[in-house]
């Protein structure tokens, strides 16, 4: 009843193919997005240091990632490894080049991430599945090598850290320590609503289509006049840039210094939950798995001191681990396609309310 | 010119000149793709009845080792009863594992079987930090009756160690994979198995019962954890850190293919002496540490050859 296009007329074309032709949508977008530019204005600094910004930054990731699995069927655990690309690539970016603003170098580093995709691509042309998963993993664990094995990456300094210099927009500090939460935050939600809205006119586009022929069955894809090599190596390109983008944000706008450590395969593994949480092959779903991803262990490390226990740092740790594991599985088997499945039976629900079916 | 003599020709003079190191680079090698091998084995048992890929074979064989070490030393069972507990355990854990997170998942897409067991992981890891500690601990080898010591073998006017430890787990992998081998070609269940894993459907209108397939199957992963875990466990300690070595595991499982026991030895053999290999004679030239991806860059450039892996059944792909 709230949710139902009727009475909403197209006059054009135009209007019949935009990305939400229906009111309501537009209007609760809207609504977010205001909600989202309000939060510094409410929320302490804690939430945005350590939920908001993580959260943004994990859900371009994810959109990323969805893109090479939700979208084009090829799954890859390489993901922290092309993050770490772009985080290092825009580092000796920034230092190579100091007086280029930092968000150029933010948006550039993630076409090294692309070329460097494009190449650990390549096999799945040959290799599929499970097996090309593993195969990504030669990404994974050879990238993380470089990155400890050529000092020219970190500018051979003694940690093998990178720390973000500080760099300003508009006189006001963007990077480095002494920007504050609330411009960090602002300048990553400008990004990632940017690149998610590129990311679904991609995917709504002749090449978001070529993907997904390729993902329901690359076969039929090719006899119908698709080109695998184009259209695999284009998807692990624009996945690898919005990982890159995610990686060189997560870095210079929310740890500020990093090593090997931060794109570890943990992250990878973390990234494709808030894929599989969230649901293959949908843009939204990346958002609501990446803030259920992110923001469980939190929850579930602040709930004793909630409830008033005092257990010791180490067991909630392991317990939380435990905790979390087990919410994973259970997720899986109650919602297997994740929470955009969710969200579509609620919209569908919604429209034929009060009736049980439309 | 330097380079090219460095990757050509030094290697092999270093080995003529020092045979004895090469031989000894030979054995540790043997001895960890042996060790690969198992951990691989584990896979494909479960991959072969059930389609699953099991991540967390690697997290089982620490979850097993662990049990099984505490068991003794913090709740002082005798080692024996230990051993059968630790079994029991395994036991245990297949039979929750496929009542709990199978049988709701059956028929799902790969990866989400796969996050499954990622999910499973992240439990047993918490569930064994929370029982029995996150600290190393070492292997009860003596209470064990394994044998520990060395022997030296004087040859080219050098000398190779044997431990006696890696000698035995040697000898109990291959029991252990021949008494699997005599399992499935001559025992009812073991040939029900293996009509799982030709074709579900036909093994469950002929009356074989998958769901009771499937909790053999990972009991019977389980016990090659355990064993895995115990030579593993003597080898270095116990802990968590395992894991990462049970990753390695995954490109010893493509080479070989996900469906063929002889491709996971053969495949574990080939990473264990290839990375030991390349690491003593070529790692130098690409600065050291290259035993951390020798194996999955091997294993890809072999699949680019040969998609379904050395023993793994042709894929016949159809409209």
């Amino acid at each position: 009843m709230f949710y139902r296009e009727a009475g909403q007329f197209k006059t054009s074309y135009k209007a019949d193919q935009a990305i939400f032709p229906i009111l309501q949508d537009r209007v609760g977008l809207g609504l977010i997005i205001v909600a989202a530019i309000l939060v510094p204005v409410f929320g302490s600094d804690f939430l945005i240091n350590s939920f908001m910004i993580p959260f943004l930054i994990f859900a371009l990731a994810s959109i990323g990632l969805n893109i090479l699995t939700g979208y084009c069927g090829q799954l890859s655990l390489g993901t922290g490894a092309f993050m770490g690309v772009g985080a290092y690539s825009c580092y000796k970016l920034a230092t190579i080049f100091p007086d280029v603003n930092i968000l150029i170098h933010i948006l550039l580093s993630g076409f090294f991430a692309a070329g460097i995709g494009c190449i650990f691509g390549l096999p799945s042309l040959r290799i599929k599945g499970l097996y090309l998963a593993i195969t990504t993993l030669a990404a994974q664990f050879f990238l993380e090598w470089c990155f400890i094995r050529i000092p020219w990456l970190y500018n051979y300094n003694d940690s093998g850290a990178i720390e973000v210099p500080q760099r300003t927009l508009a006189g006001i500090p963007i990077t480095g320590p002494s920007a504050t939460p609330e411009v960090r935050y602002y300048v990553i939600l400008a990004l990632v609503i940017g690149l998610t809205w590129i990311a679904s006119n991609i995917i709504r586009g002749r090449i978001g289509r070529s993907w997904m022929m390729i993902r329901d069955m690359d076969i039929a894809a090719e006899l119908m006049g698709i080109k695998p090599l184009n259209a695999k190596l284009s998807a692990f390109a624009v996945s690898s840039y919005f990982c890159g983008v995610a990686g060189a944000l997560m870095v210079f706008m929310w740890l500020g210094a990093a090593e090997v450590e931060s794109f570890s395969i943990n992250v990878s593994f973390q990234v494709l939950f808030m894929v599989i949480i969230g649901g293959m092959g949908s843009l939204i779903g990346c958002f609501m798995g990446a803030a259920f991803i992110f923001g469980l262990p939190i929850f579930v490390r602040v709930l004793p001191d909630l409830m008033g226990f005092s257990v010791n740092a180490a067991t909630v740790d392991h317990i939380s681990r435990m905790v979390i594991g087990a919410l994973i599985i259970f997720f899986l088997i109650v919602e297997p396609h994740g929470f955009a499945r969710l969200w579509q039976i609620v919209k569908e629900k919604l429209r034929n309310w009060p009736f049980p079916y439309g | 010119m330097e380079l090219l003599s460095a990757f050509f020709v030094e290697p092999f003079v270093l080995i003529y000149d020092i045979p004895d190191l090469f031989l000894q680079t030979l054995w540790e090698g043997f001895v960890s793709g042996i060790l690969y091998a198992l951990i691989a084995l584990g896979f494909v048992l479960i991959f072969k009845a059930s389609g699953v890929f099991n991540f967390a074979q690697g997290i089982m064989v620490v979850f097993a080792a662990l049990a099984l070490v505490s068991l003794h030393t913090k709740f002082g069972v005798p080692a024996w009863l230990a051993l059968l507990m630790a079994i029991g355990i395994m036991g245990l854990l297949a039979i929750g594992i496929e009542r709990i997170v199978l049988r709701p998942l059956v028929g799902q897409h790969d990866a989400i079987l796969l996050m499954a067991t990622i999910g499973l992981t992240l439990f047993l890891q918490g569930a064994g930090e929370t029982i029995f500690g996150g600290e190393p601990q070492s292997m009860i080898t003596e209470e064990l009756g394994l044998p520990t010591g060395a022997t030296d073998w004087a040859v080219f006017g050098g000398r190779v160690t044997f431990q006696h430890i890696d000698v035995a787990a040697i000898v109990i992998a291959g029991l252990m994979v021949a008494g699997l081998a005599v399992f499935f070609s001559k025992t009812r269940i073991g040939r029900a198995l293996r009509a799982v894993a030709d074709d579900h459907q036909a093994a469950l209108s002929v009356g074989i019962s998958l769901n009771q397939i499937w909790v053999i199957v990972w009991f019977a992963a389980g016990i090659v954890a355990l064993v895995t875990g115990i030579m593993w466990g003597a080898r270095s300690d116990v802990s968590f850190a395992l894991e990462v070595i049970a990753l390695k595991a995954l490109a010893v499982l493509i080479l070989g293919g996900f469906t063929s026991i002889p491709g996971a030895i053969v495949g574990g053999l080939i990473v264990g002496i290839g990375e030991k290999v390349f690491e003593v004679y070529w790692g130098g030239i690409f600065g050291g540490g290259v035993e951390a991806w020798f194996a999955y860059v091997l294993a890809l450039i072999f699949l680019l050859f040969r998609p379904q892996g050395l023993f793994g059944e042709k894929i016949i792909e159809r409209v």
